[in-house]
Parts: structure tokens; C-alpha cells; sequence
């Protein structure tokens, strides 16, 4: 799959993925395991990453934001495609060269609690990195640890207590904490802020802006929540079966969604006004995703897709730039939104007139 | 009079630490055919609340009453609820996985729902009706499907056989605890749709437990804002996202990233909810509050009407003119902490400027 580039200096970008793929095998049953299939978890993703910016990663359970995150931290091996960091291919790399840029590159993730580990101290926890780098020792150490989690917000005096003594959100600050430790150039947040109640949400939230600022830090920020995303994100990406559907810089991407995947999305994220969801037209969308081993031909959307043609199912359809869209603004659909397109008006069921969810065969793949 | 009454319940639970104040006296009503949104954070009491209901917080020292239908659930013999719980009122869990057993397929499970309140249906009639069900809340082929096991379906098609399985006998409540946090948008919203059209075709109470605001600005009719084990704010839907008059429903709806705000900063409630162990004395949300008084660290507030209409009521000191999002709003609030604020709500204001999270949004 090629995909045309947004065109940019390299020197503003960070991160270049080129079409990276990710394969997992799937073993069969027996004695001597053979591999009946794969998972195609991320199947030929391109992006960018500008320095000090932040792009959102969006998609649904099982789209593989997640494997593509890992991959790009180097935490699983690519099964093709490259990651370019800051000029360095990072997947030619062996364990040795990898080294020195796993401290450039740092994630945090959705359940802080899960990765503390709750026999430790706070302070020994986020001294972690610095031991493991050998960057500080000692008192240097720990003077380095209390700076750091003064600046996320936590009481230095606390150095000594356990992560359970910690609430969801000092726990997520303190996660953070740990992954600024050696000042990286990317932070990749997996669902940071989900497990947060919105209160405590929007602490963390402000603070990943200032740390940004302050650090002159990237994000590759992944959340389920769009108006997170929205809030946090100068690019986004949306994803769909190991796939982009569509990106570009967030606002002509939220205001005019060109692929029907994403003006679905967004139709189907609730918002926090009354008015609004009352007058907005939702899309609901038939079935479940199919399963990535055996990924629908064509477009991968089509048997879920209102607008979905014959071409669709026979045809992938590039990533490209649409007309009187800008040239950062790519999206993958043979028949894309048309500005003031009404899908609601399609077969799919809206609202007034569900119990239109005859979408057989896209269930059939979801349970294989 | 309603379908459902609640006067005053009181949940506590004893532990090694001290005793947990789950629910702090709270009441409200529900009518057939409403659906009344209860929202909070985590340990608001929102859950132990509504399972309190059922009769399924064993341990927990109960008081206050739960009339629905003309009889009170609490401290009701076991023998009794069994027959209300299921029958009148059914509840869906937020994890459908841990809620289907995953040794039975899903036909046969809705099936024994059936029989196991009326042993009269056959076998044949009770799997029959299974597959009507699962045809009803929108499974494809739902005669192959019924004789899928749990783990055959994805997350969306087992919270569908979850509604199927609450609907089987034609309750009069359905609880929702958390149905769609653990789906996917585009899932979510097929979810709540086929919720609100069941109810709308059989005139069902709901009562749609969540900490997601857009859930209920979604369905709901009248909303039950909890915060510490109490209702800080109830009204119907629009006043309290319009009309918010307590300080905590405003921070929670400034909290949230919205698109219309644009992309400003986000301004966080500062702080951490309390513990139920040692709800803080006067207002439970006093230590948190931008709008702190002196009156508020010592007397705990009713909940008092804020409007003409009786049914908007909000347990807080500050004014009736003080509901909303207006200047003028502000304004009265402004006005009433310059008055009420002295030397001991000083301090705490103070501290909560102080805090990290705090970013301006503190009187001084």
C-alpha cells in the first residue's frame, strides 16, 4: 500500500512511520503447533509525528492503536515497515543500538495502578529509570525523583509511601513522573486518562499541556474518548482494523469527517449537552468490527458502511488527499462524505427506525 | 404516586477501619415509562444505592425506606425479593461477560430466567421465548444464536442478550448499572438506542446509573447529580446541564473537554473525593469547593428547591440565584461567598488555590 506523505520538512518531525505491519501468527491446535493464520493487527500504517505536538490515535477495540503504539516504542518487533526516530531507523536496530533510545521514548498507560509495582516505594519506583540508565545514584537520585514529582503535582515528602496509598489520579502522576524521569522526546499514553473519574480527568489532562509546553515533549496520544482526543490532539488518525481510514490536523477532520467510519465515530460519541444530542442525527452502525485474521477484501469497512458500493468490497481504496480538502487531510474511502451529505438518511437504522440490525454477515466474522 | 419511592436510605458498612457511609440518606422517585440518570464518581454511592434496592448488599447496616409498587423493599424477607427481583425489577451489569455463566449457551440461560419465576412455562415454550427475545433486541438469526455460548459473542451482542434476559419477564424497573462503559462508541450507541426504544414500546421505569455525562444527556429524563454517599443536585435533564446550581455539578460539566468551549485549558475540580470513612463535617464537598463559606464547613445542606419548579433541588448554601452558567450567576455567587467567607473558609479557599490542580478558578 503506498500512501502519500503530508508534506513536510523533516526537520519539524520526530517520528516517521512507514508502512508498518504488524502480523501475529495464530497457532493451530495439535502437537506440533502450526500457524493457521495471522491476526493482521496493523496492516501498512504511515504517520508522522511532529517535535512538540500531539497526534491522536482513535479507533475501536481490537483496530490495533494499541500494537502500533508498541511497535513504535519498540516494545514488539515489526513484522515490516520502518519507524524513524529523529533520523534512525528503529526497527534495523539490535538490542545493543536500541538502547539509548528507549530513554527517548517513554509510554504511559491506562491503568496506573497495574504498572506500579505495589511492593515498591514511590520513590524508588520513579528512581527506576535513572538506575536502570545510570544517569544518577544516590542522593543526586533522589533529589532528581522529588523534583520530578513536585513538577506532576505529588507531594515530594510522600517519596517513601507505597502506590496504594496513592489515589487513580496521584497514581497516574506518579506513572508520569517515571516516564519524564530521563526527559524523553515522546511520551506515548495508552488510554491515559479512562480510568479516571472526569474531575480527576481534567487535572491530568491539564497537566500533560503543561508538561508538553515545559518538556517541548510529542505525544502519540490514544484514547476512545473523541473530545479528549479533540482537546488534546493537533493531528489526528483514526484507525480502523489495523488500517487508517482517515487524518489529518483534528479540525477539518471532526468538523468535516470525509470517511463515513469517522463521521460515524463521532456521531456515536455522546456529548455532554442535551440539546445537542437531541439534534444531532446519529449513524449507528450495524454489526461489530470483523475479525482482523480474516479481514473483509476491499475496504475493510465496507460491510459495516452506509454508503458502501460494489467497488467497495473489490477495491482497496488509497489514502489520499480529497478534493477541497488540504493535503494533510488524507482519507482512505472510494466514496467519501460530499460537505452537507446526510448519512442518517441512509438504509442503516437511525434512531426513529431501529431494529433494522440485519447486518448478518458483518456479525459472522466478529465470532469466528 | 410513583412506581418507585425512596425516602431517606441509609447504607453503612462495618470494616476493620472504621465504618463506611456508602449512602447518606438519599431520596427520590421514579415513574413508570421515565428514565432517571444517577451520576457520579467513583465512590459516590450511585451502585451500592440501587443494589441496595435488590436486597444484594449483604453486610450493610440499612435504613430508610424503598416503596415500589405499594410495598417496601427494605427488609424484606429474602423468599419476597427473590420474587420482585428479575420479575419487576431487573438489572444490567456493565461487564455482561462475568454476567452470563460461560458453561450454559446464552438461549438456555435466558430460558431458565423464564422458569425459574414461573414454573409453569414448559422447556420448549421457555426456549422458544428465549429466541423471540434475543430477535427482539436485534441478534441476527437469533435460533442459531441462542445455542451460542458466551464467549461466542462479542461485547456488544452479550450486553444485547443481557437486555434480552432483563426484558424475559416483562419487568416494570430495569436498572442499568454502567451498561455501555465498557463498549465501544459506535456499540454504545446502538446499545442505548435499543434501550430507549424497548423502553418507549413497554412503558419500563429506567434507572441508568453512570459517570458518563453524555450517557445521560443522551436518555435520561431527570438526573440525581451524588456526590459522597448524597444527592448534591437533582432536576430534570436540561436544568442541570443549563441550570447547574451546585458547585460540584458545575465542576464536573467545566471538567469535561468540550468541542463548543474550544480548546482552552480545562478547569478540574482540585482535590480527591473523600472517603465515606471520614465524610468531612458540614458540606461533604466544602474541602473542594471554589465557593467555600464558613456556614459550609459546620451545617450539612438539604437538598432545596432552586426553581419555581419544585423537582430542581440542589443541597447547597448558595442562593437560588446562583443556578446556572450566566454572569449574573456568578455574580450572585460572587456576592454571597464575599458575605459568607470569614476567617476559617478562608483558609480552606486558600488551600484549594494552592493545590496543583487549582487554576484560578478560586474567589480570593
Amino acid at each position: 500500500m503506498t500512501t502519500p506523505q503530508p508534506p513536510e520538512a523533516d526537520g519539524d518531525v520526530l517520528v516517521r512511520v512507514e508502512s508498518l505491519v504488524k502480523y501475529f501468527p495464530v497457532k493451530g491446535a495439535g502437537l506440533v503447533a502450526r500457524t493457521v493464520g495471522h491476526v493482521q493487527a496493523v496492516d501498512g500504517v504511515s504517520l508522522t509525528i511532529p517535535r512538540g505536538k500531539t497526534l491522536g490515535l482513535v479507533g475501536e477495540t481490537g483496530c490495533g492503536k494499541s500494537t502500533l503504539a508498541r511497535c513504535i516504542a519498540g516494545l514488539i518487533p515489526a513484522t515490516s515497515g520502518q519507524v524513524i526516530f529523529d533520523g534512525t531507523d528503529l526497527t534495523r536496530l539490535n538490542r545493543r543500538a536500541m538502547r539509548p533510545f528507549r530513554r527517548e521514548i517513554q509510554m504511559i498507560f491506562q491503568d496506573p495502578y497495574g504498572s506500579l509495582n505495589p511492593r515498591r516505594r514511590v520513590g524508588s519506583i520513579i528512581g527506576d529509570p535513572f538506575a536502570v540508565h545510570k544517569t544518577a545514584t544516590g542522593n543526586e537520585r533522589k533529589k532528581a525523583v522529588q523534583e520530578m514529582m513536585e513538577r506532576v503535582g505529588l507531594n515530594p515528602e510522600h517519596y517513601n509511601r507505597f502506590p496504594a496509598e496513592f489515589s487513580g489520579g496521584q497514581r497516574q502522576r506518579i506513572g508520569l513522573a517515571r516516564a519524564l524521569a530521563l526527559r524523553p522526546k515522546l511520551i506515548i499514553a495508552d488510554e491515559p486518562v479512562s480510568a479516571l473519574d472526569v474531575s480527576i480527568q481534567a487535572q491530568i489532562l491539564n497537566l500533560l499541556a503543561d508538561l508538553q509546553q515545559d518538556f517541548g515533549l510529542s505525544f502519540l496520544f490514544i484514547a476512545h474518548d473523541l473530545e479528549v482526543v479533540r482537546h488534546v490532539s493537533d493531528q489526528v488518525l483514526v484507525m480502523y482494523l489495523g488500517r487508517v481510514a482517515e487524518q489529518g490536523p483534528k479540525d477539518p477532520v471532526y468538523d468535516t469527517p470525509r470517511h463515513p467510519y469517522t463521521a460515524a465515530l463521532l456521531s456515536a460519541a455522546p456529548a455532554a449537552d442535551p440539546d445537542a444530542a437531541a439534534a444531532r442525527q446519529r449513524i449507528i452502525l450495524t454489526g461489530d468490527v470483523p475479525s482482523p485474521i480474516n479481514p473483509p477484501a476491499g475496504c475493510r469497512f465496507h460491510p459495516r458502511c452506509p454508503k458502501a458500493q460494489e467497488l467497495c468490497s473489490q477495491q482497496d481504496p488509497p489514502l489520499e488527499s480529497k478534493a477541497g480538502d488540504p493535503p494533510t487531510h488524507l482519507t482512505a474511502c472510494h466514496f467519501p462524505i460530499q460537505p452537507h451529505e446526510d448519512l442518517t438518511t441512509s438504509t442503516v437504522g437511525s434512531r426513529a427506525g431501529l431494529g433494522t440490525s440485519t447486518g448478518s454477515d458483518s456479525f459472522g466474522g466478529g465470532t469466528a | 404516586m410513583s412506581l418507585l419511592e425512596v425516602r431517606d436510605l441509609r447504607v453503612s458498612f462495618p470494616t476493620a477501619d472504621g465504618v463506611v457511609r456508602a449512602v447518606r440518606g438519599v431520596s427520590f422517585s421514579v415513574d413508570a415509562g421515565r428514565t432517571i440518570g444517577i451520576v457520579g464518581e467513583s465512590g459516590s454511592g450511585k451502585t451500592v444505592l440501587t443494589q441496595t434496592l435488590l436486597g444484594l448488599t449483604p453486610g450493610g447496616e440499612v435504613s430508610g425506606s424503598a416503596v415500589f409498587d405499594g410495598t417496601d423493599l427494605i427488609g424484606l424477607p429474602e423468599e419476597q425479593l427473590r420474587r420482585i427481583r428479575g420479575a419487576q425489577i431487573a438489572v444490567i451489569f456493565q461487564d455482561p461477560l462475568t454476567s452470563l455463566h460461560p458453561l450454559y449457551r446464552v438461549g438456555w440461560q435466558i430460558a431458565e430466567m423464564v422458569r425459574a419465576h414461573d414454573k409453569s412455562v414448559s422447556k420448549a415454550a421457555a426456549a422458544e421465548r428465549a429466541v423471540e427475545l434475543l430477535a427482539r433486541v436485534g441478534i441476527p438469526q437469533p435460533r442459531q444464536r441462542a445455542r451460542d455460548y458466551p464467549h461466542q459473542f462479542s461485547g456488544g451482542m452479550r450486553q444485547r442478550a443481557m437486555i434480552a434476559m432483563a426484558l424475559s419477564l416483562e419487568p416494570k424497573m430495569i436498572i442499568a448499572d454502567e451498561p455501555t462503559t465498557a463498549l465501544d462508541a459506535t456499540v454504545q450507541a446502538q446499545i442505548l438506542d435499543l434501550l430507549l426504544r424497548l423502553q418507549q414500546d413497554s412503558g419500563t421505569a429506567l434507572i441508568m446509573i453512570t459517570h458518563d455525562l453524555g450517557v445521560v444527556a443522551d436518555i435520561a429524563d431527570d438526573v440525581m447529580v451524588m456526590y459522597a454517599g448524597r444527592a448534591a443536585e437533582m432536576a430534570a435533564k436540561r436544568d442541570i446541564f443549563y441550570q447547574p446550581h451546585h458547585p460540584y455539578t458545575k465542576g464536573l460539566l467545566e471538567s469535561i473537554p468540550n468541542s463548543s468551549a474550544g480548546a482552552g485549558r480545562l478547569r478540574p475540580i482540585t482535590g480527591q473525593p473523600p472517603s465515606l470513612i471520614n465524610v468531612p463535617p458540614g458540606c461533604a464537598f466544602h474541602p473542594r469547593c471554589a465557593y467555600v463559606m464558613d456556614k459550609c464547613l459546620t451545617d450539612e445542606p438539604g437538598l432545596i428547591p432552586v426553581a419555581q419548579d419544585a423537582y430542581h433541588r440542589s443541597a447547597c448554601w448558595l442562593p437560588v440565584t446562583a443556578a446556572g452558567l450566566s454572569e449574573q450567576a456568578e455574580e450572585a455567587r460572587r456576592r454571597t461567598v464575599g458575605e459568607g467567607r470569614h476567617e476559617a473558609a478562608a483558609k480552606i479557599a486558600e488551600a484549594i488555590a494552592e493545590s496543583p490542580e487549582a487554576e484560578g478558578s478560586v474567589i480570593a
